[in-house]
């Protein structure tokens, strides 16, 4: 596990052509540890026939929103620390 | 096309609610089998549905999606041929 | 990314051929010895099994057992379990409890994750586009369509499922409900307060 409940973290920006989880209204920004989920098998690449592996850690990131929060399901090799 | 969050809207909910026929239900459960068996996984149906064109992907029912996926993803495994599942319709 | 196959178009909103469909795409992979009918069939049965009675059951004990509320929040599938309930095939299951100070409300804005073994199929406007969209930008504006107003220091926290984790909101138990049976409890307990669009509310049982 690299990040822990409440660190700042940033979801990376970048294109990904192909199936993945990580909703672009959060791409690029930035938010909160909230929970250290489990590991999981990648789904990215288990959508091409793969068997997902190693497995990724997930994490539940809070970001703000306006007047709420929303908080995503997002795996660590779509986050870096934030400063 | 799939990633809705990001869009805006003020578009009212249509809170009316369906159950589901027996064409559904038999396509979940084909889904679900599939998964069960190894034969496809449910990210592979999420990538199925994704590969959609958009127009079809706006136009389409949700289990007209699933449905899509799966002979997409059936057809791409080498499962059903090309065209095989049209053939049965037609004949 | 395309899939790389001509087919007529089954998009056409047309009810029966879809059907037509469906039903051609089972005979051929039983033919082909992919699946058995059997487990098509109690695919099925598992499906029509799945009402919000089961998440019901659940708010109601921990509405009733503090001790047990904190193990459903700490581990949802193994409280479900607990109780004789199938948690579903989804490998992890989150309850979050709203309070006077947080209200949760869930959406999947990719597709359409859902606690379905808990809480039966999801119901059309979860998975419509305008829910999957507003409950991200405007959760406010969807409550109040729902009939739900929070006061303004209500923290509201959207979750969206976009892995394999699937939510289940525990409402707030009912103000006046002290003198209610864990059976009548859950009579009060709606699957939509269990996405967190509605709040349980005490009525008259019959």
């Amino acid at each position: 596990m690299t990040y822990r409940v409440g660190q700042r973290v940033r979801v990376a920006a970048r294109p990904h052509e192909g199936h993945h989880r990580t909703p672009g209204y959060v791409k690029g920004k930035t938010g909160r540890i909230e929970r250290v989920h489990a590991s999981f098998t990648n789904p990215e690449t288990r959508a091409y026939g793969e068997n997902g592996l190693p497995e990724q850690r997930l994490y539940s990131v809070g970001f703000t929103h306006g007047d709420h929060l929303v908080y995503v399901d997002i795996f660590e090799h779509w986050l870096k620390e934030a400063k | 096309m799939h990633d809705r969050g990001g869009w805006s809207s003020d578009a009212p909910i249509d809170r009316s609610e369906h159950t589901l026929a027996d064409w559904e239900l038999l396509t979940d459960a084909l889904v679900g089998a599939l998964g069960r068996q190894g034969v496809m996984n449910v990210d592979e149906l999420r990538r199925g549905i994704e590969s959609m064109p958009p127009d079809e992907y706006e136009r389409a029912s949700y289990y007209e999606r699933w449905l899509y996926s799966a002979e997409t993803i059936l057809t791409e495994k080498g499962l059903i041929a090309p065209g095989e599942l049209d053939a049965r319709l037609a004949g | 990314m395309s899939h790389d196959h001509d087919h007529a178009p089954i998009t056409n909103g047309d009810e029966p051929a879809a059907a037509a469909r469906a039903h051609a795409l089972e005979e051929l992979l039983v033919e082909k010895g992919v699946l058995r009918r059997e487990d098509v069939r109690e695919g099925i049965d598992w499906l029509v099994s799945r009402t919000p009675a089961d998440g019901a059951r659940l708010v109601a004990r921990a509405w009733v057992d503090p001790e047990f509320k904190q193990r459903l929040l700490e581990d949802a599938r193994a409280a479900a379990l607990e109780l004789g309930l199938d948690p579903g095939p989804s490998p992890v299951l989150v309850a979050v409890e709203n309070t006077a100070h947080v209200h949760h409300m869930v959406v999947c804005t990719l597709c359409s994750c859902y606690p379905r073994a808990l809480l039966g199929p999801p119901p059309d406007w979860y998975k419509s586009f305008p829910y999957r969209t507003r409950a991200v930008s405007d959760p406010r504006g969807v409550l109040t369509e729902f009939g739900v107003e929070l006061d303004d220091d209500v923290e509201l926290h959207v979750l969206d499922s976009t892995a394999d984790i699937r939510y289940l909101v525990i409402p707030r138990r009912p103000d006046g409900s002290e003198g209610l049976t864990e059976e009548e409890l859950a009579a009060l307990v709606t699957r939509d307060s269990m996405i967190g669009v509605a709040q349980p509310e005490l009525r008259l049982l019959r």
